[in-house]
């Protein structure tokens, strides 16, 4: 449970919002030409970090629009929020000490301010 | 070394007695790691030590350490909320989760450790005329694989459990529910020890706090773990690590379909016995029990989202609440008394991985998402068996992972969903 700064709302509780999953999967341009493996990686395989993760969100019970989130999975710390479209922003977040580890503080309400593009 | 375990009996119990049970030994030890084992579990939840103890039992592979990051059944295991039944509608689930209620059934005298294995039935309710037909076509899918289910009309469920509230003025009415009889629940803590026990005993080291923080890899072959207690060697690594299974399997570049999420439940106050059974219902999101101690066990849902943080958001225990009250309103004034979550690893059929990879050496169990504690010993009977002969058992050659390529996916969302 945490807050969600939505670019055109401003910052709401994440209940209104639904996750549509990890960011920057790009349908395959040649869909005729994939092998089954290929689709499957596609349509079912994902990366589910744990850490800093990339990921689509919409603001279903608010605007309806769509925006991208760079969230640490393990404390739930929202660190940056940008527009459908734009590249993956690098950010050097606060990944787990070990792969597994647990962070000291298990969840946090933080939340991040939106910064436009110029 | 493993010493073997003196056994349980209403005679050790006296016995121990007269020294105000101070001297009763460890059910298990804790070694540190060898440089070598000829196979490596990693997790040591209730899947990861019935995997190690029926390497042990019916494979001959003696020499195994399962390697947990925390501590034994802190994980899922002690977290969910003990339901176990096998009324799954299609036949490979069906038959994977007999084996294990099967399993279940002889567990406490196999392991001389009372898991406390209660059969009180679960009861999945109806509330919708797609509610009837839905569960009616799991049931007749239930007969036909030989799995015991019955069909109550909303009079049969009121006499069942008395404490449902039947009114047909309700937003949800009940309309009828299915009924396993040999379905119910067991003492989460206890399979997780008793299976601990009974693998240290022939001879599998079970190292807690121990981190797996790489797998090592040649040519195509598994050849060992770096852990924070070092390098240990092996030539089989299972990996039975629920919500982490995509940690591990990231580190060696093998894609999962799974994602992880906190799954939720909560316990009352202790009251006296009051509801006999476990009844569930998928569509208003609700299931309850009551565990031996008088408390109200109740599960909540998934959050919509991957987190890591064994938390999850208010509003799903919320919404679970509400879907009890008004199926049970004297329960209304009971006060919650603690509330957590775990992190559940969901595979987009619903179904679980239990699968070779293209690793030579390394295996996975994996997906058992919000469902996974009824499965115990069948899952470790059938990765045992995986493991032990590089080859699936006929029970878990359908939950391979090639299926989502195949598309031969076993879709169980709606006998997988809600009761955990």
């Amino acid at each position: 449970m945490f807050l969600i700064n939505c670019p055109h709302c401003g910052e709401r509780d994440q209940s209104e919002f639904n996750c549509g999953g990890e960011a920057h999967i790009v349908r395959p341009k040649n869909p005729l030409n994939l092998t089954d493996d290929q689709w499957a990686d596609y349509l079912f395989m994902r990366k589910n970090i744990k850490g800093i993760q990339f990921e689509r969100w919409n603001h279903s019970n608010g605007c309806r629009r769509w925006f991208n989130v760079v969230r640490n999975t393990a404390t739930d710390e929202i660190l940056k929020i940008y527009n459908i479209g734009e590249k993956a922003p690098q950010i050097e977040g606060n990944n787990p000490k070990t792969p597994s580890g647990e962070p000291i503080i298990g969840s946090g309400n933080y939340s991040t301010s939106f910064e436009k593009k110029q | 070394m493993n010493k073997k375990p003196k056994k349980y009996s209403v005679f050790s119990l006296i016995k121990n007695a007269f020294s105000y049970h101070e001297n009763w030994q460890p059910a298990w030890d804790s070694p540190e790691p060898k440089k070598e084992y000829e196979a490596i579990i990693i997790g040591g939840g209730g899947h990861g030590l019935t995997t190690a103890y029926y390497l042990a039992k019916n494979h001959n592979i003696k020499n195994i350490a399962v390697i947990e990051k925390g501590w034994i059944g802190g994980g899922n295991t002690g977290r969910n909320t003990t339901i176990i039944r096998s009324n799954y509608l299609w036949d490979q689930s069906a038959a994977l989760y007999e084996h294990a209620l099967k399993l279940w059934e002889g567990m406490s005298q196999e392991l001389n450790y009372n898991v406390m294995f209660s059969q009180r039935g679960v009861m999945n309710v109806a509330h919708t005329l797609h509610d009837v037909r839905e569960l009616k076509r799991r049931w007749h899918a239930n007969r036909l694989n030989d799995i015991d289910c019955e069909w109550l009309n909303t009079q049969q469920v009121k006499k069942f459990c008395p404490v449902i509230n039947t009114s047909q003025n309700i937003r949800y009415p009940v309309l009828g529910a299915t009924l396993q009889r040999r379905a119910g629940t067991a003492r989460h803590d206890a399979v997780a020890w008793g299976y601990a026990r009974g693998a240290n005993a022939m001879g599998v080291d079970i190292i807690q706090n121990c981190e797996v923080t790489n797998i090592n890899i040649k040519e195509g072959n598994v050849t060992g773990i770096e852990t924070t207690k070092g390098l240990i060697k092996s030539k089989k690594i299972g990996v039975v690590a629920a919500g982490h299974s995509s940690v591990i399997a990231n580190m060696v570049g093998i894609r999962l379909p799974l994602e992880s999420r906190p799954l939720q439940a909560l316990v009352s106050e202790p009251v006296k016995p009051i509801i006999d059974t476990v009844v569930m219902s998928n569509t208003i999101h609700a299931y309850v029990s009551q565990s031996d101690k008088g408390e109200l066990v109740i599960g909540a849902g998934t959050d919509g989202y991957t987190s890591y943080t064994q938390r999850g958001g208010f509003n799903i225990v919320e919404d679970t609440i509400t879907a009890v009250v008004e199926l049970f309103p004297l329960f209304s004034r009971m006060k919650m008394l603690r509330h957590w979550g775990g992190i559940v690893d969901i595979c987009p059929d619903a179904s679980p991985i239990v699968s070779k990879t293209h690793i030579n050496g390394l295996y996975f169990n994996c997906g058992w998402g919000t469902g996974g504690f009824k499965a115990t010993p069948g899952s470790g009977w059938v990765f045992a068996h995986t493991i032990a002969n590089d080859e699936p058992h006929a029970l878990n050659a359908p939950f391979n992972i090639n299926r989502f390529s195949s598309g031969e996916l076993v879709d169980e969302h709606g006998a997988a969903a809600v009761a955990h």
